[in-house]
C-alpha cells in the first residue's frame, strides 16, 4: 500500500458552545481518491477548513503530518506552498473578469511593477488544456456555464501546483453531464499522481471515483471503508452516516388532534431569480391539516427554502405555476402582505440576514410585521401597547433578556430565535412554516422551541417544519415529506419513518433515474482503463 | 438608563452646549446678542427643513439626495417668474411651486424605488438637470425683489400687541405658553400610562427634561424679543420639524422607514412594502426642497441661478453630526436638529470672529469627520 501523505490525528475544534469536531482522525494516502461523506453539520467542511489553513494552527487541538512533516498552518497561503489547495462549494470566480485573470489572481505572474499579461495567458491556456477545456483563457468567466466555470476552479488549483487537491461538493451545481466529466478528470488526475479528497452526498459519484471512504458524523470519525476490502454499498454507507442513537430529547404530545387540510399545494414549480432557465422546484404537492406537524427532510440546497419563501407571497424566485389552497379555496398571494392576509407565517432559517432587525430593540422586531395590531386608524403607534405585547411574548416564550428596549443582536441565538417565533406568533397566523426552527442554538433552547411548536399545534395551527437534521423530524413530526433537487421523492408517516429510510430516499432517489445509463457508463470506463 | 448610557445617548447636544459656550468667550458674549440669535434662526432656516427630509432618506439604508439645492434653485426660478414676471396671484404661485417639487420627486423616487437606479445616481443626474433647467428659467438672470405680500409670509415678524419698542411682550408671551404645553404634554402621557397599567419613566428624569426644554425655549424668546420679535420663519421651521418628528418616531410610516434601514430583506419578509418607504422619502425630500424654495426665496429677496448651491451638503452634514447612521436605520428628527444647529453656531460664532471663509470649510469638514467617526468607534465598541 502506497505511504500516506497526510494524517490528521486527534483533531478537535471547538466553537463557542459547540463542539465541531471531536477526537478526530483522518488518513489519505498517496495517489488515492478519498471521499469525506456525512450529514449537513457532521463536520467535514471545519475538518477541511482546519487542513487548508482557515482555521489556523493554535485554534484547535491536534496534529496534522503532511508529507512526512508535522504542519502548523497560518493561513491559506501558508497551505498552498505545500500544495494543498482547496475548492470551496460556492463558485469563487470573478465573473467579469477573464479565465486567465482569475486563475492568477493573488498569484500574479511578472513582478510587482507590471503584471506579465504574456505569460499569465500562455500558462493559462496550458492549464486550460489539461482540464480538457477548449476555451481562450481571455475569455470572461461569466460568458462559460457553470460545469466549465468549476473546471477553471480546478484548473486554478493546477496553476498553484497543487499536490492534495479538496473539492467541496465539486458537482453539487451541475448537472449529469458536467458532473461526469469533472469525476472522469479527477480519475485521470489519480493516474498522473495526484491526490484528492471529495465532500460530496451524491453516493452513486462516491462509489465511482473513491479508493477509500471516510464517514463523518457529528463531528467525529466513523470509520474509513476502503474499496476492495471493505462492503462500500449504498446501503452501507448510509448505514454510517445516520446510524446515530435516538434519544429522548423531544417534549411528547398529550393528544393529538388533527383535523381539515388547510393548506393544500399543488404542482409547484419555481425557477431561480437570476439564472430564470433554472428550475429550483419542480412540480411539488404536499398538504397540511390543522393541528399537524409535518417535516420537510433533505439536504441543504434541496429547494426546500425556495419552495417556501415561493408560496410565501412569492417572496423567491421568478415564473412561479402551480396552485394554493388555504381551507379549501383556491387562493392566489401575490405578495408578503397578502399571504399574511391569509394567515400563514414564514420564519426562515436566516434569522440574522433575513428575519430580525439586529440593531433595533425586542419591541420594534415583535410588531413588525402586524403593525396594524399596535396602531390605531391613522397608524399611530401606541408605544406603550407595543411594549406591552413584547413582554407578554417574553414571559410566554420565556425569553432571557434584560428588558424589552433590548437590542435583538445582543442576545444569544436561541432568544434571538424566540424573538423570530414571537414576531410571526403575534402576526396571528393560522399555517406556521419554521425553516430550520433550531439551526445553530444549543440544546436547551431547542427543547424550548419544540415545546412552543407542539404548544401551537395544540391551539389547532398548522406547522411545516423544514429541517435538515434528521432527529429532529422523526421527533416531531406527525408525517413527513422528504425533498432532493427540487422534487418531493417521498412521503411517510411517523411511523413508518427512520433515519435509513429517509437518508437512502435522499441519496438514492436522483440515481434510480440516471442509475442505468449510469452504471454502464462507469462500466465502460473501467474496461477502458484496464485495455 | 444609567448616567454613562445617557452621557454617551446626548454626547452631540453636549458637544453643541461646548460649541456655544467657547464662541460666547471667544466672540466676548457678541454670538449671544439678540440680533445674532436671530440670525441663527434665520440663516440657517433652510438647513432645518432639509436635514429633516435628507433624515428620511438616510434612515432609508444610508442613502443621500444629492440634487436639493438644485431642486430648491428650480422652484424659486419657477416661482419668481411667475411671480414677478407673469404677476400670477401668490398663493397661486406657491401651489405652482409645490407641485413643482412633487414633481420632480415622484420622478425621482420612480427611479429609485421601481426602476432601482442607485439613489446617489439618480440625484446627481438631478442635481446637473434641475440646475441647469433653473438657469434655463432664469434665463442666468436674477429676479428681485419679491412681492411685500410673500415676504411677509416668511420673512416677517409676528406684531406685538402690547406696543412697546424695546421688549417685544407677544414674543415672551408665546414662550411662556410654549413652556406650559411641553410640561402639560408630559404630565398628560405620565397620567395616560399610568391609567392604562404601562410603567413610566422615571419621575426626576422627566422632570429634568422638561425643565431644560423650558429654559431653552425661554432663553431663545427672550433674547427675540429684545430684538424684532418673533420671526414667522421660526414658526414656519417649529411646525414642519415638529410634524416630521412625530411621523418618524409614532407612525407606522416612520418605523417602516427605520425598518428598512435596519434590514429591508426582514422588512420585505414582514409583507412591508419597501418600495414604497423608497418612493416616499424622495418625493418627501423633493417636496421638501419646495418649501425651503419658499423659505429661501423670501430670505434672499430673489431668485438667483445660485440659489441653494451646497444646501445639500449642509443638510447631510447635519444628519451625520446629529447621529444618523450612514448605513441606514438609525437617526432621530431631534438629533438632527441638535446637528444643524451645532453647523449653525459654528458658521455664526467664525463669522463673528472673522475667521476666513475658507478656514470656516475646514473646521466645517473636521467637525463632520470627528463626529462620523465617533459614531464608527462608539459602535465598534458595543459589538
Amino acid at each position: 500500500m502506497a505511504k500516506n501523505l497526510l494524517e490528521m490525528k486527534h483533531i478537535t475544534k471547538t466553537f463557542p458552545g459547540v463542539k465541531a469536531l471531536d477526537d478526530v482522525n483522518f488518513v489519505v494516502s498517496e495517489g488515492e481518491i478519498h471521499a469525506l461523506v456525512g450529514e449537513n453539520g457532521a463536520g467535514k467542511s471545519t475538518l477541511m477548513n482546519v487542513l487548508s489553513g482557515v482555521y489556523p494552527f493554535g485554534s484547535y487541538e491536534g496534529d496534522i503530518i503532511y508529507d512526512g512533516q508535522e504542519c502548523k498552518f497560518a493561513d491559506i497561503r501558508d497551505s498552498e506552498k505545500k500544495g494543498i489547495v482547496i475548492i470551496h462549494q460556492e463558485l469563487a470566480l470573478i465573473p467579469y473578469m477573464t479565465i486567465g485573470e482569475n486563475m492568477f489572481l493573488g498569484n500574479e505572474r511578472g513582478n510587482s511593477a507590471a503584471i506579465d499579461w504574456d505569460e499569465t495567458y500562455g500558462l493559462a491556456d496550458q492549464y486550460l488544456k489539461q482540464v480538457g477545456l477548449k476555451e481562450s483563457s481571455r475569455t470572461v468567466v461569466k460568458d462559460i456555464g457553470t460545469g466549465k466555470q468549476q473546471m477553471v476552479e480546478i484548473a486554478k488549483a493546477l496553476a498553484k501546483k497543487a499536490k492534495l487537491l479538496i473539492l467541496d461538493e465539486p458537482t453539487s451545481s451541475l448537472n449529469e453531464e458536467d458532473s461526469k466529466a469533472l469525476l472522469n478528470l479527477l480519475l485521470q488526475f489519480k493516474k498522473d499522481g495526484m491526490t484528492s479528497i471529495i465532500i460530496s452526498h451524491k453516493i452513486n459519484e462516491i462509489s465511482y471515483v473513491a479508493d477509500t471512504i471516510t464517514i463523518l458524523r457529528d463531528g467525529a470519525t466513523i470509520e474509513s471503508l476502503c474499496k476492495g476490502i471493505d462492503d462500500i454499498s449504498d446501503g452501507r454507507i448510509i448505514r454510517g452516516m445516520v446510524g446515530r442513537e435516538l434519544t429522548d430529547r423531544f417534549p411528547g404530545r398529550t393528544e393529538k388532534k388533527i383535523g381539515d387540510v388547510s393548506l393544500e399545494v399543488k404542482n409547484w414549480t419555481c425557477y431561480h431569480p437570476v439564472y430564470s432557465d433554472r428550475k429550483v422546484v419542480d412540480n411539488v404537492s404536499f398538504k397540511v391539516r390543522k393541528g399537524e406537524v409535518v417535516g420537510i427532510a433533505g439536504l441543504m440546497g434541496a429547494g426546500r427554502t425556495e419552495l417556501m419563501m415561493s408560496i410565501f407571497g412569492k417572496s423567491y424566485g421568478s415564473n412561479i405555476s402551480g396552485e394554493l389552497y388555504i381551507n379549501g379555496s383556491k387562493v392566489e398571494l401575490k405578495t408578503v402582505s397578502e399571504a399574511i392576509a391569509h394567515k400563514l407565517a414564514y420564519v426562515t432559517e436566516d434569522r440574522k440576514g433575513n428575519g430580525l432587525i439586529l440593531s433595533n430593540p425586542i419591541t420594534v422586531n415583535t410588531t413588525l410585521a402586524n403593525l396594524t395590531g399596535v396602531s390605531n386608524r391613522f397608524k399611530v403607534i401606541d408605544h406603550s401597547l407595543e411594549e406591552n405585547v413584547s413582554k407578554q411574548y417574553v414571559d410566554k416564550l420565556r425569553t432571557k433578556c434584560p428588558s424589552v428596549m433590548q437590542k435583538v443582536g445582543n442576545l444569544s441565538g436561541g432568544n434571538q430565535q424566540k424573538i423570530l417565533l414571537a414576531k410571526w406568533m403575534f402576526a396571528n397566523p393560522e399555517i406556521l412554516i419554521l425553516d430550520e426552527p433550531t439551526r445553530g442554538i444549543d440544546v436547551g433552547a431547542k427543547y424550548e422551541i419544540y415545546c412552543i411548536i407542539n404548544n401551537l399545534v395544540a391551539e389547532g395551527k398548522s406547522v411545516i417544519m423544514v429541517s435538515s437534521e434528521l432527529p429532529e423530524v422523526l421527533g416531531m413530526s406527525d408525517r413527513i415529506y422528504i425533498m432532493n433537487d427540487g422534487r418531493m421523492v417521498g412521503e411517510v408517516s411517523a411511523e413508518e419513518a427512520s433515519q435509513e429510510l429517509i437518508m437512502s430516499r435522499i441519496l438514492l432517489t436522483k440515481n434510480s433515474q440516471n442509475r442505468d445509463e449510469e452504471m454502464t457508463q462507469t462500466a465502460d470506463t473501467h474496461e477502458t482503463e484496464e485495455r | 438608563m444609567s448616567l454613562k448610557s445617557s452621557l454617551t445617548k446626548y454626547v452631540m447636544a453636549f458637544a453643541t452646549v461646548a460649541v456655544i459656550i467657547f464662541f460666547t468667550i471667544a466672540t466676548g458674549g457678541k454670538l449671544l446678542y439678540a440680533q445674532n440669535v436671530n440670525n441663527l434662526i434665520a440663516q440657517n432656516a433652510y438647513v432645518f427643513i432639509l436635514a429633516t427630509g435628507m433624515l428620511m432618506c438616510i434612515l432609508t439604508g444610508g442613502n443621500i439626495d444629492l440634487s436639493v439645492g438644485s431642486i430648491v434653485c428650480l422652484v424659486g426660478a419657477v416661482g419668481a417668474t411667475l411671480m414677478v414676471n407673469q404677476k400670477v396671484p401668490i398663493p397661486v404661485a406657491i401651489v405652482v411651486m409645490l407641485l413643482t417639487g412633487l414633481i420632480i420627486g415622484v420622478w425621482q423616487g420612480f427611479l429609485i424605488a421601481y426602476l432601482k437606479v442607485p439613489p446617489f445616481i439618480t440625484t446627481l443626474a438631478g442635481m446637473l438637470t434641475w440646475r441647469g433647467l433653473s438657469n434655463v428659467v432664469l434665463q442666468g438672470l436674477t429676479i428681485a425683489p419679491m412681492p411685500d405680500k410673500f415676504l411677509n409670509m416668511f420673512n416677517s415678524y409676528v406684531p406685538d400687541f402690547s406696543g412697546s419698542s424695546k421688549i417685544n411682550y407677544t414674543c415672551i408671551m408665546v414662550g411662556i405658553l410654549v413652556c406650559v404645553g411641553i410640561a402639560v404634554m408630559k404630565i398628560r402621557t405620565r397620567i395616560m400610562k399610568k391609567q392604562k397599567g404601562y410603567e413610566n419613566d422615571p419621575l426626576i428624569g422627566d422632570v429634568v427634561k422638561t425643565l431644560i426644554l423650558c429654559a431653552i425655549v425661554l432663553f431663545f424668546m427672550i433674547k427675540l424679543a429684545y430684538y424684532k420679535g418673533l420671526p414667522v420663519i421660526l414658526i414656519w421651521v417649529v411646525v414642519i420639524v415638529s410634524i416630521y418628528a412625530y411621523l418618524t418616531s409614532k407612525t407606522t410610516i416612520g418605523r417602516h422607514l427605520y425598518a428598512v434601514g435596519g434590514n429591508e430583506k426582514a422588512t420585505r419578509l414582514s409583507g412591508i412594502n419597501t418600495k414604497r418607504v423608497y418612493f416616499f422619502a424622495y418625493v418627501n425630500m423633493a417636496f421638501l426642497s419646495a418649501v425651503t424654495a419658499l423659505v429661501v426665496m423670501a430670505r434672499l429677496n430673489s431668485a438667483n441661478p445660485t440659489a441653494g448651491t451646497n444646501y445639500e451638503m449642509d443638510a447631510i452634514g447635519s444628519c451625520f453630526i446629529g447621529g444618523a447612521s450612514a448605513y441606514g436605520g438609525i437617526g432621530t428628527v431631534g438629533g438632527v436638529m441638535i446637528g444643524a444647529v451645532l453647523m449653525g453656531v459654528l458658521n455664526l460664532g467664525m463669522s463673528i470672529m472673522g475667521v476666513d471663509a475658507n478656514w470656516q470649510k475646514v473646521v466645517k469638514g473636521s467637525v463632520l469627520l470627528a463626529a462620523v467617526i465617533f459614531d464608527v468607534l462608539s459602535k465598534k465598541k458595543e459589538n
